[in-house]
């Protein structure tokens, strides 16, 4: 049996633990909102945070994920208030077609946890997410946005 | 219970509304407007839905799908701007597909034609949804009218409220909306706002899915679920027109979860496209256990007519083809008499690889075929297409076969096509239960409609003052038309060569010439279709004879596009096309990137311009070149010019969009073929760009005009690949002929 929280939940999984978590969170607990696009962790639309950490679900293992704490998309403005990331992205009108944006905001939101001020340079070395319709300028744009709206937070 | 009226006047007949519980609900399907890109569906009318509710909320249905374009947004907002309607309270719903017969069994559209391609959703209806908003406006003014017993004159509307000045009395569209339902509809055309009124028109919108997105929300196709919905995957034969040989699923039917396998035949050699492969689906209570099912298949493939095709080969095949005498698709004044007499004459070939579309979501269906009737819910484009390809393989009536569009994760042109829907209700017919089909990358990058590549040789001849007096174009490729229905071989061509593209017309001895070469790789549309191609060529090749002369490359177009003026352009975005209005995005891009001014050494600037589908657009791209050939594109600078701007922040979006899908494909984008298979699995050997590729800014430049609204969601890419191989010459001396670049600078 694995267990695991994701969004402040606990859950207990006793099926295939060689599952990818990401078909775990969509198929099993009916998050949406992470999506899948590759299965080899090189696209990104699949990311979460895992114990703090943006991770690709696809390539996460259910049994790698046990006693882990798993936060996805629907889980970031839990209290109904948008995170200083989601706003950025609303701001800046991120998205085109939009299905990388979730696993975007995951990977930025680590980011922008270990690096609250980043620069383009560490921004491009950080941020490996594929987003097809290349809306990557304004995702750059988005993350200082999210910086200086964290900053006025804090 | 609803009450819908439908009056009998020939003009009424296109006026449709009803009152639904308090709610003022408006169809407006106007004829005459021009028939879509693809030729999708009747002559016909076309048409709208706007429901406004007692709480004064709008709701606004768009008929095209949404896949990043904006249409969920610019749409709506033609109807609002003539609706008076408060944008911020307005919200958005994909309108399902709708078909009517008529008397004679013919079908037509009920409200608006429906679907994306050719970028036309707001010049298709561009009339008929701000027709469709002057009309519930109009019903909203009568019963205002007859409430307050006041002329209608005297009436004006805005933010959502009919107001009266002189006696001060207002009321919400939310009041009104029961009354204005039981209006009889105005006669005629409703007159439309002059453009200095627009309020909606022309401001900087989000997309009003917004909030949605950033929160996850389930929008997509693969988020699409019926009730009872089964799982599916298929295994499909790699080879193209293979067959399952043998097939041994014991081990897949043991597979916990696993209800049934179902065999999917090729469709018929030569033919139209069902699916696009051979294949053995595997259906399971869920997604997991069909993916584990599918990995215990065991399956010999038939590697079918095509095992020996290879990229090589059919490089070496359409350099063979050009040695010989093609189609002539477009011939005038005297071509060998001109190049014989040119006073300077240059040559290149250029090859254009296959590519990909890899929407970012996999190929996904959902589908139910049940007792006389169909059910499709999914990511499509195209969804008249998707009913008669179901009706096509059931039998099932056309205005039975339900289809609902849901987000699409990106089309690009790769769901102009159904044969992931036909998978879905294939599987679904066998199996007697809605079933949703999930491709994976692999499925995807294998099983794609590849944009065709190409081999295109090109020679110029000029005189003694410069000036091109001579040009051909010989193109030798495998069309995107194969295996359309009806096609002949003599219009193949049609595909790949659009005979008024610039620089016809403006060389007096001009010619193109087709060669239709053999390849068994499904080929289809991918976004700008063959303007990636020809926009590349031209535009690098054009660069090509200014250097060699020493001549600016801006200064050469300049004089080569010359004044303002109509031209005949009987291709997709026509009837004219106005060098000068290409000329004129040219010298803004140029003039906002500061060209000609000095860059450090080991940087370049490049430039070029096209005309797509009505829109004309100028890049102007600055890339560097390391010691080590590593390439970098700093910055990009756009002009655009596409007659009146709905929304000018997704003009902008679609822009940067533009430039970074031109971007990513120029830089490593290639399908490869060996042993009648695709070589490419993922996105490990498919490379995408990620953001350390991207450039540090895009700079776009919105030329304002009167002109009629032309599309955005393909202009963006033509010129992007050639001002990129431009600026890299001008870095480096080095010429780019082959795409993708890939490694070519290292060497």
């Amino acid at each position: 049996m694995v267990t695991l929280t994701v969004n402040g939940s606990r859950h207990g999984f006793d099926g295939d633990d060689d599952m990818p978590l990401l078909w775990y969170l969509r198929e099993n607990l009916n998050l949406k909102g992470t999506k899948f696009g590759c299965g080899i962790a090189e696209c990104g639309a699949c990311t979460v945070l895992m114990d703090g950490s943006a991770v690709r679900a696809c390539s996460v293992p259910m049994a790698a994920a046990d006693g882990a704490e798993i936060t996805t998309i629907e889980g970031l403005a839990a209290g109904g208030e948008l995170t200083a990331v989601q706003r950025a992205w609303v701001e800046l009108d991120v998205p085109q077609c939009g299905y990388c944006q979730a696993g975007q905001i995951m990977a930025a939101t680590d980011l922008l946890n270990q690096v609250p001020t980043p620069t383009d340079a560490e921004i491009d070395a950080f941020m490996t997410n594929i987003c097809r319709c290349g809306t990557y300028t304004r995702i750059r744009a988005a993350i200082h946005r999210a910086a200086e709206l964290g900053r006025d937070e804090a | 219970m609803s009450t819908a009226r439908t009056t009998t006047s020939t003009r009424r007949d296109f006026i449709k509304f009803a009152a639904l519980g308090g709610s003022l609900v408006v169809a407006a399907p106007l004829a005459g407007l021009p028939r879509r890109a693809r030729g999708d569906e009747a002559d016909g009318a076309i048409g709208f839905f706007i429901r406004i509710d007692a709480d004064n909320s709008v709701v606004i249905g768009y008929p095209n799908p949404e896949m990043g374009q904006g249409v969920a947004t610019s749409l709506p907002m033609l109807v609002a701007e003539e609706l008076d309607a408060d944008w911020s309270r307005v919200t958005t719903t994909q309108m399902p597909l709708a078909i009517s017969r008529n008397d004679d069994g013919s079908l037509r559209w009920t409200h608006v034609g429906q679907g994306a391609g050719g970028s036309t959703s707001i010049s298709g209806h561009w009339q008929a949804l701000r027709q469709a908003g002057a009309v519930a406006r109009k019903l909203l003014l009568q019963a205002a009218a007859d409430r307050w017993d006041v002329p209608e004159a005297e009436l004006t509307t805005s933010d959502s409220r009919v107001r009266h000045a002189a006696s001060g009395r207002s009321a919400a569209y939310g009041d009104l909306a029961a009354d204005a339902g039981r209006q009889t509809p105005p006669e005629g055309e409703v007159p439309l706002k002059p453009r200095q009124d627009f309020r909606i028109i022309g401001t900087p919108q989000p997309h009003k899915d917004l909030e949605k997105i950033v929160t996850g929300q389930p929008l997509y196709g693969i988020d699409a679920e019926m009730d009872g919905m089964l799982h599916a995957v298929i295994a499909r034969c790699p080879y193209f027109d293979g067959e399952v040989k043998t097939l041994d699923d014991s081990a897949a039917r043991a597979v916990d979860g696993v209800r049934d396998i179902v065999k999917i035949d090729r469709p018929p050699l030569g033919e139209p496209y069902t699916v696009l492969a051979a294949g053995v689906a595997v259906v399971a209570d869920s997604l997991w256990a069909a993916l584990k099912g599918r990995e215990a298949l065991k399956i010999e493939w038939d590697r079918g007519p095509h095992a020996d095709e290879s990229s090589a080969g059919l490089e070496r095949h359409c350099a063979e083809l050009l040695q010989g005498a093609g189609q002539i698709v477009r011939d005038d004044g005297d071509l060998s008499s001109a190049m014989d007499g040119a006073a300077e004459t240059f040559e290149a070939t250029y090859w254009v690889p296959y590519v990909s579309h890899a929407t970012l979501e996999p190929q996904v269906c959902v589908a139910h075929v049940y007792d006389g009737g169909c059910r499709i819910l999914g990511p499509i484009q195209m969804p008249a297409a998707a009913q008669r390809m179901a009706n096509q393989l059931t039998g099932i009536d056309r205005l039975s076969i339900d289809v609902q569009m849901t987000r699409l994760g990106g089309g690009f042109g790769r769901r102009l096509t159904v044969d992931y829907v036909a998978e879905a209700v294939l599987v679904s017919q066998a199996v007697g239960a809605p079933v949703k089909v999930q491709w994976t990358r692999e499925d995807d990058l294998k099983h794609d409609r590849y944009r065709p590549g190409g081999l295109h040789q090109l020679k110029a001849g000029l005189d003694d003052d410069g000036a091109l007096v001579a040009w051909t174009q010989r193109l030798a490729s495998p069309s995107k038309y194969y295996r359309r229905p009806n096609m002949t071989d003599d219009r193949l061509w049609q595909a790949e060569l659009y005979p008024d593209d610039f620089p016809a017309q403006l060389v007096p001895n001009f010619r193109l010439e087709y060669f239709p070469a053999q390849s068994g790789a499904p080929r289809d549309s991918w976004r700008a279709p063959a303007h990636t191609a020809n926009a590349f060529v031209i535009q690098s090749f054009l660069d090509e004879i200014a250097t060699a002369r020493g001549e600016d490359p801006l200064a050469f177009r300049l004089r080569l596009l010359g004044e303002s003026r109509d031209m005949d352009y009987g291709n997709h975005g026509g009837p004219t096309f106005n060098p000068g209005r290409l000329a004129h995005v040219l010298s803004l891009a140029t003039e906002k990137a500061g060209w000609g001014t000095p860059l450090p050494q080991g940087h370049g600037r490049g430039l070029a311009c096209h005309f797509t589908f009505g829109g004309y657009a100028a890049h102007v791209v600055e890339a560097a070149v390391d010691g080590d050939g590593a390439l970098r594109v700093l910055n990009v600078v756009t002009a655009v010019d596409i007659g009146i701007v709905v929304n000018p922040n997704h003009v902008r979006a679609q822009m940067e969009g533009g430039v970074c899908d031109g971007l990513s494909t120029a830089l490593d984008q290639e399908i490869t073929i060996r042993d009648g298979r695709v070589e490419q699995e993922n996105f490990d050997t498919y490379r995408m760009m990620r953001i350390n590729g991207s450039p540090a800014a895009i700079e776009t430049h919105i030329v304002g005009s009167d002109a009629e609204p032309k599309g955005m969601g393909e202009i963006g890419i033509p010129p992007l690949a050639p001002a990129l191989v431009n600026a890299i010459f001008a870095a480096t001396g080095k010429r780019i002929r082959r795409l993708p670049i890939g490694d070519q600078l290292r060497a």
